[in-house]
């Protein structure tokens, strides 16, 4: 039957999330508070992140062009995204704004910059997995909403 | 007999994302749920100017029937924000006579034991390590309980107070 692919499917893309290392335990937490009153919660906080998250970016790829670096404002903007990366369960991504934290604490400019390069690859990475997972979990209709399986 | 009412928490959270999270853990808690983004709206909402050493009376600024709605059983805020820090929100709760009572729980994403501790010392009860789950939720029922006995205690004081008449 169709909606068994599907549903295959859908939990192969999940599977892959965890097994790339994309998503971690707090993917899971937020899984878990989804239900039928609030069946697209992880989507939810999904596109909240991108869309706050994406606001970050911008601040941090505008501060890290001026000269001298403002490693203090470098590493609040990190701070918080770090903040909301860790809510969701963006495990990669989280992870490089720890190196990035790291190399303002020090005041490694190069450091900074090749960090905050491959913290937007993993962030980009990570926001098309999802959507596409999202999507295939909307297409199998709301009872199949992206959810743990039983 | 009347349904005894929900229990109210009042988080504060300058992130978007966590007082999402916050409030979804709390209302599957049951819980009834007021979500403010700085240490300054949290005052205001529960009745406090933050300038002021003296508490406003209460009664004066609203009406009656409003105070029940907003009677407050629980503050969990998170530690770093800008402007207020949940740390000196938590000072400005504990100085004040009509809101020290009221029990408070420290967020944080750093696990800072310097920290921790300042917040205990000050009269926090809980500190629980972002992001927050749960378990942690789970956590906060014996302080809203134990709240709510403080509250039932004149009452019970009162009819003790009778019995020892008959």
């Amino acid at each position: 039957m169709e909606i068994n692919q599907t549903r295959r499917q859908i939990a192969g893309m999940r599977q892959s999330l965890f097994d790339q290392g994309l998503v971690d335990e707090q993917f899971v937490q937020l899984e878990e508070l989804q239900d039928d009153a609030n069946p697209n919660f992880v989507e939810e906080v999904a596109t909240l992140y991108y869309r706050d998250s994406s606001r970050l970016i911008q601040n941090l790829d505008q501060a890290l062009e001026k000269s001298p670096l403002d490693f203090n404002k470098l590493d609040n903007y990190m701070h918080q995204l770090k903040g909301s990366s860790s809510s969701i369960g963006a495990k990669k991504v989280k992870a490089e704004c720890t190196h990035f934290k790291e190399y303002c604490r020090t005041a490694n400019r190069e450091g900074c910059m090749r960090s905050f390069q491959q913290l937007k690859k993993e962030y980009v990475l990570l926001k098309k997995k999802l959507e596409a997972y999202f999507q295939m979990a909307r297409q199998a209709g709301p009872s199949n909403a992206a959810c743990r399986p039983k | 007999m009347a349904p005894q009412q929900q229990f109210h928490v009042l988080a504060v959270d300058d992130s978007i994302i966590d007082r999402k999270l916050i409030e979804r853990l709390l209302k599957t808690s049951s819980y009834q749920v007021t979500v403010v983004d700085s240490g300054s709206k949290a005052l205001e909402f529960l009745g406090l100017n933050e300038d002021e050493q003296m508490d406003q009376d209460v009664s004066s600024v609203l009406p009656s029937d409003h105070q029940q709605d907003l009677e407050v059983n629980l503050i969990i805020t998170d530690y770093w924000m800008p402007g207020m820090t949940g740390y000196e929100l938590l000072r400005k709760i504990k100085q004040s006579k009509s809101l020290k009572d009221i029990p408070v729980v420290i967020m944080s994403s750093e696990n800072v034991p310097s920290r921790i501790n300042r917040c205990l010392k000050e009269g926090a009860e809980e500190f629980f390590l972002k992001p927050v789950q749960m378990s942690d939720v789970n956590k906060l029922k014996p302080h809203l309980l134990r709240g709510r006995a403080m509250e039932d205690e004149p009452i019970i004081n009162k009819i003790e107070a009778t019995l020892e008449v008959i």
